[in-house]
Order: structure tokens, then C-alpha cells, then sequence
């Protein structure tokens, strides 16, 4: 039951995210690589329901700010209370103010772009590399692991041997040898699919040992030996008969493992080898967040890492309800261990 | 295949890992155009001959292949070759690093290690206790947060509370301390990384540990155990312990590359001179032999590693011992 509620916020929670990196175009009030130099590192803005004299109001408003200038070349920004701004459908977006104020709901980063639009167009990249990446890593160990356990014999050996070594190789040692031997002037397409290419690349060994287990006993079964008396192909096979029963095991680890695909990517990006600036990912928008002086002051630039935490958790709570819920099949004799 | 062939399964299927990932990275090296003496032919004050004298001297100009027979030749003679940006042998720049890296991978798997087995029993003999509900959340938030992402929160935090030094190894007073104190110092460097490092291990192994513990405990000897008034902490730590702590070491081989991998990125990200950052600058800088070397030196790691985890799984698991057969 606890499990069960959990699993649904998840699943909400991603389901929004995925919607709204789509539409980020109609949702981010503004555009993510419009700069506002007078207003860098402005603080998260307040949305209030009450004014000053405590009257409620039931469109949420917000104080415009004025940047002040101090002693120690900083800027802090004053709430100027005697205006409220209130929030309204804007003119490209869901949500905004009027012109000269602004709605920064995260703050902005030291160029003075905000950081909500940007994390929102940040997810296009860094979702779909993780969920990309992913399904090509399972598609691959899938095709791998079940020509191995169908086929058995020396092609099982060594293909194994192949996904074993794989796996044995440690990533991130992969990961920076191949990103840094490839030339720094691919564009961020291109740059991309690398990065999917690379941890796929990585991932594919665990799953196609998995799999290898699952199809070895899978053939032994009776309605597989049916299709073959029956004349089947092997591919039809494999694909129509033995696929769908592996089926459990894949949609677990595709949603556990969407996660480390984002950490890899935002590890490159954040060290500078990953999507490079213009472009826009989670991983980039941490680069920020290197430098000491700017989080000691300036905390909201974490923003982003919070929002791969949610994404990694909610993932994570999915993956776990998947599994759990096929624990509960396997004891009631739908898949034979 | 019988269970005497899985002695040092694992030991074995790493030991090619020592060959082949040189090998890897000397290809890989190769794509890229130009190496690390493009940046000196760039300087007017060294002449393009001794900048070809170089590279005839590295065999920089020869196929792939033929390069990697010249340096695993040297390799035998225990030669790592020479680092162009340190301008020191690589060997002496590895040892220290590998140390480093050594340490902080130990210190951070044993505490790991041992809280996890302990707090798993403890989880899975109360599994509607406050202790496991708080531990669950724990392990769930360790999972989902990226390693260099909980390195920079540490850090800030260290920054705005001080206590903890921000990164790095030692202090700059370093070696005016005594002894005691130089030992001191270096632990306190090496509680961030190695609890960055650790957290992620103990969320797996915790889960893990409870999964087995919980399993173990629906069985019939630990009831009969229980009839003959046997002590509830003697069959947890005992009985239950021994039973459900094979998978552990079993995986503990499985989860080296992860562990090596984890201890870079948080080494690159706190600054703790080990393999992981010095591979990072040697790449940037094209320096072949030392990415190379580095390379050799992680993958010894790993080997030791299996050879290490294979044993003590024969240690523990006395079935596999007696070449009977383990748990399936």
C-alpha cells in the first residue's frame, strides 16, 4: 500500500518532468540563453499570496527587486514593496510577470539566466540520454545474451567472455580515455550520441548475462520447443515467444539503471567534456557550482543537482515497485526460477 | 562446469583485463590526431629536429601495434616508460598515487562493509522498526544521488561550517607534524572522499544484506535453533551472519570496477591525489606512457582485487571449500 502510493508519486513526478521538458518552449517563463547582466546571481524570487497589510490575494504576486551595489563588490537585491507584480499567462509562457520585474523561480546563474528554464530545457538533454541510452544498452545486452543462451556451445563462450571483460573494464577510466581520444570539435549532437554510444557501450555486459540465464532455461520450455517443432524461425522465436517472458526483467533495469546513464552524462558534462555551453544539460548547468566563492553565496546555483537527485530517486522507486511486483509473480508460478 | 573450475573464476577472467586495456587505450590514444609533442613544435625555441628526435625515440610515428610491442618489451624489464608533462619516470609517480588510492578505496569499502552487514542484520531482524525505515531512506537517497554532485554539497558545507579541510591530502604544514599528527591529518582529509565514496557501497551492500538476512531467517534450522533456546544475537550474528554474507563476497568481485571507477570521481572532484585524477590530467595532456601506466596500475588492482575476493569467499563459504558446491 506504501509502496504502491510511492510508486505513483514517481511515476507522476517523471511522468511531469518528461511533459514538461517536452513543452518546455510554453512553460519556461523565459528563453534559457537570454542573459540579464544587471541581474546575475539574483536570489530564487518569493511568490506571495498575502501583501504587506496581510490581505490575501488569490493570483499568487511578487515584489520586483532592485540591485544594490555593496561595499565589497557584491550586488544584493532589494524587494521594492510598494509594487506587486502579479503572475499571469504570458505571452509565450504558462507562467510570468510583467516586463520590468522578473520571475526567477530557481534565481539565475552568474550571467543572469534562469535557472528553472534553463534545468527545464536541461532535462531534454539529460532525460533522454539517460533514457536513450538505456534502452539501447538493453536492446543490445538483450540481443547479445539471448543469442548466447539460445544458441549455447562456443558461441555462449564467447560472447560471455566478450561481456564479461566489459564488464570488468571500470567505466570511468573508459569514459575519460574515449571522450578526451575523440576530437573536442564535435558539435553537441554529436557529442550526444558519444556519450550514449560510450555508457551504452558499458552498460550492455550485465544485462546480457542476465539474460543469457533467463533464455538458457527459457528454451527448455515447453512452448518454445512447440515453435520449433512447429517450424518457427529462430528469430520469430526469439522475438515473439522468448522476449515478451524476459519482458519483467528488462523494464526493471531499463528504470534502475536510466540513472546512472544521467550521472555519467553530467559527470562529463560538469568536468567540460560532455554537451559544451551553448547547448544545455543538467551537467553543464552544474559547472557553476564548481567554484567555492559562488555556492558559498550563492547556494541556488544547486538547483540542478537537486533536480538529477529527484529524477535519480523517482527512477530508482520505480524500478524498485517493478522488481517487487515481479518477486510477487514469480511466487505465484507465472515465471519459473 | 563444476564448481572446482570456479575457484579463481574471477581471477581469471580479469587477467586478461592486464593486456587488453593497454591495448584499448593505445588505440584509443591513437585516434586522436597529434600527441603530446604537437604543443613543443608549437614553441619557436625548440627546433622541429629535436621535436622528431623525440618522437622517433617514443616510436610515436610507428603503426599501433608495433608501438604496443615496444612498450610491453619494456614492461617486462618493469619500465613503465616516461612521462612527458611530469618529465619523471612513471613508475614513481604511479606508486605514490596508488597507494593513495588504495587507502582511500579501503577505508571507505571497510566501513562500508561492516556497517552495512551490521545494519542489514539488525534491518532484517526488525523490519518494522524505526531503524530500518530510516535506513531504507538513506540507501534510497545514496543510490540517487550522483557521487561528484554529493562531493561539492560536502564541500560547501565544509566551506560555510569549517572543521573539515576542503580536499586535498595533507595540510600545507604537513611535514612539520609528528607523526601522530601527520596520521591525524591524513584522516581527517579522508573523511569526505571516503565517505562520498563509502555511502554508495553501503546503500547496495545494506540492501543486499537485508534481502539475504531476511531470507535466511524463514528457515527451518533457525527455528529449530530458536527451539533450542539459542541466544536471538549468537543466530543473528552467528548463524544468520555466516549464511547470508556469501552473496556479499561474491559480488564483491563484481562490484570492483564500480568501486575503482567511484574512487576517480570523487579523487577528481576532492582533489585526493590517487589514479583517478592523475588519469584525468594525462589524458587531457596526451601524456601516453602515464595514461598507459595508469591504465596497467588499474587494472592490477582489479586482478588483485578478484584474486583477493576469491580467496576470502573460499574463507567464508566453507562449502566451496570442500568443492561440494555452494549456494546456487
Amino acid at each position: 500500500m506504501k509502496h504502491g502510493f510511492l510508486f505513483w508519486c514517481a511515476t507522476l513526478f517523471l511522468g511531469g518532468l518528461i511533459l514538461s521538458a517536452c513543452f518546455a518552449d510554453r512553460i519556461a517563463p523565459y528563453d534559457p540563453n537570454l542573459e540579464n547582466r544587471t541581474q546575475a546571481l539574483h536570489p530564487p524570487t518569493l511568490l506571495h499570496f498575502w501583501d504587506e497589510k496581510g490581505r490575501f490575494h488569490k493570483r499568487p504576486f511578487i515584489y520586483p527587486t532592485q540591485g544594490v551595489f555593496e561595499a565589497n563588490m557584491t550586488r544584493s537585491y532589494d524587494a521594492i514593496h510598494k509594487k506587486k507584480c502579479f503572475l499571469r499567462r504570458g505571452t509565450r509562457a504558462l507562467l510570468g510577470v510583467q516586463s520590468p520585474a522578473r520571475l526567477y523561480l530557481l534565481g539565475t546563474d552568474s550571467r543572469g539566466r534562469d535557472i528553472f528554464s534553463r534545468i527545464l530545457y536541461g532535462a531534454r538533454v539529460s532525460l533522454s540520454i539517460g533514457i536513450f541510452g538505456a534502452f539501447v544498452a538493453v536492446a543490445f545486452g538483450f540481443f547479445v545474451g539471448a543469442l548466447a543462451g539460445y544458441f549455447g556451445g562456443w558461441l555462449d563462450h564467447l560472447l560471455m567472455r566478450v561481456a564479461e571483460f566489459f564488464i570488468m573494464i571500470p567505466a570511468l577510466y573508459l569514459l575519460l580515455a574515449l571522450r578526451s581520444a575523440l576530437p573536442p570539435t564535435l558539435d553537441s549532437f554529436q557529442v550526444y550520441l558519444l556519450i550514449v554510444l560510450i555508457l551504452s557501450a558499458i552498460g550492455w555486459g550485465g544485462v546480457a548475462r542476465v539474460i543469457r540465464g533467463m533464455v538458457l532455461s527459457l528454451r527448455e520450455r515447453e512452448f518454445v520447443q512447440a515453435a520449433q517443432v512447429l517450424g518457427r524461425k529462430t528469430p520469430e522465436i526469439l522475438m515473439r515467444h522468448i522476449l515478451p517472458h524476459t519482458f519483467g526483467y528488462l523494464a526493471v533495469i531499463v528504470s534502475i539503471s536510466i540513472p546512472s546513464y544521467i550521472f555519467g552524462e553530467s559527470f562529463l558534462s560538469v568536468l567540460g567534456l560532455g554537451i559544451q555551453e551553448p547547448a544545455i544539460s543538467w551537467g553543464n548547468l552544474l559547472m557553476e557550482s564548481l567554484s567555492y566563492s559562488v555556492v558559498r553565496f550563492h547556494p541556488w546555483v544547486l538547483y540542478p543537482g537537486l533536480a538529477i537527485f529527484l529524477t535519480a530517486l523517482c527512477f530508482n522507486i520505480v524500478g524498485d515497485h517493478l522488481k517487487a511486483s515481479q518477486v510477487s509473480e514469480d511466487k505465484t508460478g507465472e515465471i519459473p526460477s | 562446469m563444476s564448481r572446482r573450475n570456479l575457484f579463481f573464476h574471477r581471477f581469471l577472467m580479469a587477467l586478461p583485463l592486464l593486456f587488453l586495456l593497454p591495448l584499448l587505450t593505445f588505440w584509443l590514444m591513437h585516434l586522436v590526431p597529434g600527441n603530446y609533442f604537437d604543443s613543443l613544435r608549437m614553441n619557436p625555441q625548440i627546433s622541429q629536429a629535436t621535436v622528431a628526435q623525440y618522437e622517433k625515440l617514443y616510436h610515436l610515428n610507428e603503426p599501433v601495434l608495433v608501438q604496443y610491442g615496444y612498450w610491453l618489451k619494456q614492461l617486462c624489464k618493469l619500465d613503465f616508460g616516461y612521462s612527458f608533462a611530469y618529465k619523471q619516470p612513471v613508475l614513481d609517480i604511479l606508486l605514490s598515487r596508488l597507494a593513495n588510492t588504495v587507502l582511500l578505496t579501503g577505508v571507505s569499502f571497510a566501513w562500508a562493509w561492516i556497517l552495512a552487514v551490521f545494519l542489514g542484520l539488525l534491518a532484517a531482524r526488525y523490519p518494522r522498526s524505526f531503524l530500518n525505515g530510516l535506513l531504507e531512506w538513506i540507501a534510497y537517497g545514496a543510490l540517487s544521488v550522483p557521487n561528484f554532485f554529493l562531493c561539492l554539497l560536502l564541500l560547501y558545507l565544509a566551506a560555510a561550517w569549517g572543521g573539515l579541510p576542503l580536499g586535498g591530502m595533507r595540510s600545507v604544514a604537513y611535514e612539520s607534524f609528528s607523526g601522530g599528527e601527520k596520521a591525524v591529518d591524513i584522516l581527517r582529509h579522508l573523511v569526505i572522499p571516503s565517505f562520498v565514496l563509502g555511502i554508495g557501497i553501503f546503500a547496495f551492500l545494506f540492501r543486499l544484506m537485508r534481502a539475504q538476512a531476511r531470507e535466511i531467517f524463514e528457515k527451518d534450522f533457525i527455528l529449530y535453533l530458536r527451539i533450542w533456546h539459542i541466544p536471538g544475537p549468537k543466530i543473528l550474528f552467528k548463524h544468520v551472519a555466516r549464511n547470508a554474507i556469501n552473496p556479499l563476497v561474491t559480488l564483491l568481485g563484481m562490484q570492483l570496477p564500480a568501486l575503482v571507477s567511484g574512487a576517480a570521481l570523487v579523487e577528481i572532484f576532492t582533489g585526493w591525489p590517487g589514479l583517478g585524477s592523475v588519469m584525468l590530467q594525462a589524458v587531457r595532456a596526451q601524456d601516453l606512457f602515464l595514461v598507459l601506466g595508469n591504465m596497467v596500475m588499474v587494472s592490477c588492482l582489479l586482478v588483485v582485487g578478484n584474486l583477493l575476493s576469491d580467496i576470502l569467499l573460499l574463507i567464508v563459504d566453507p562449502r566451496i571449500r570442500s568443492g561440494k558446491g555452494g549456494p546456487s
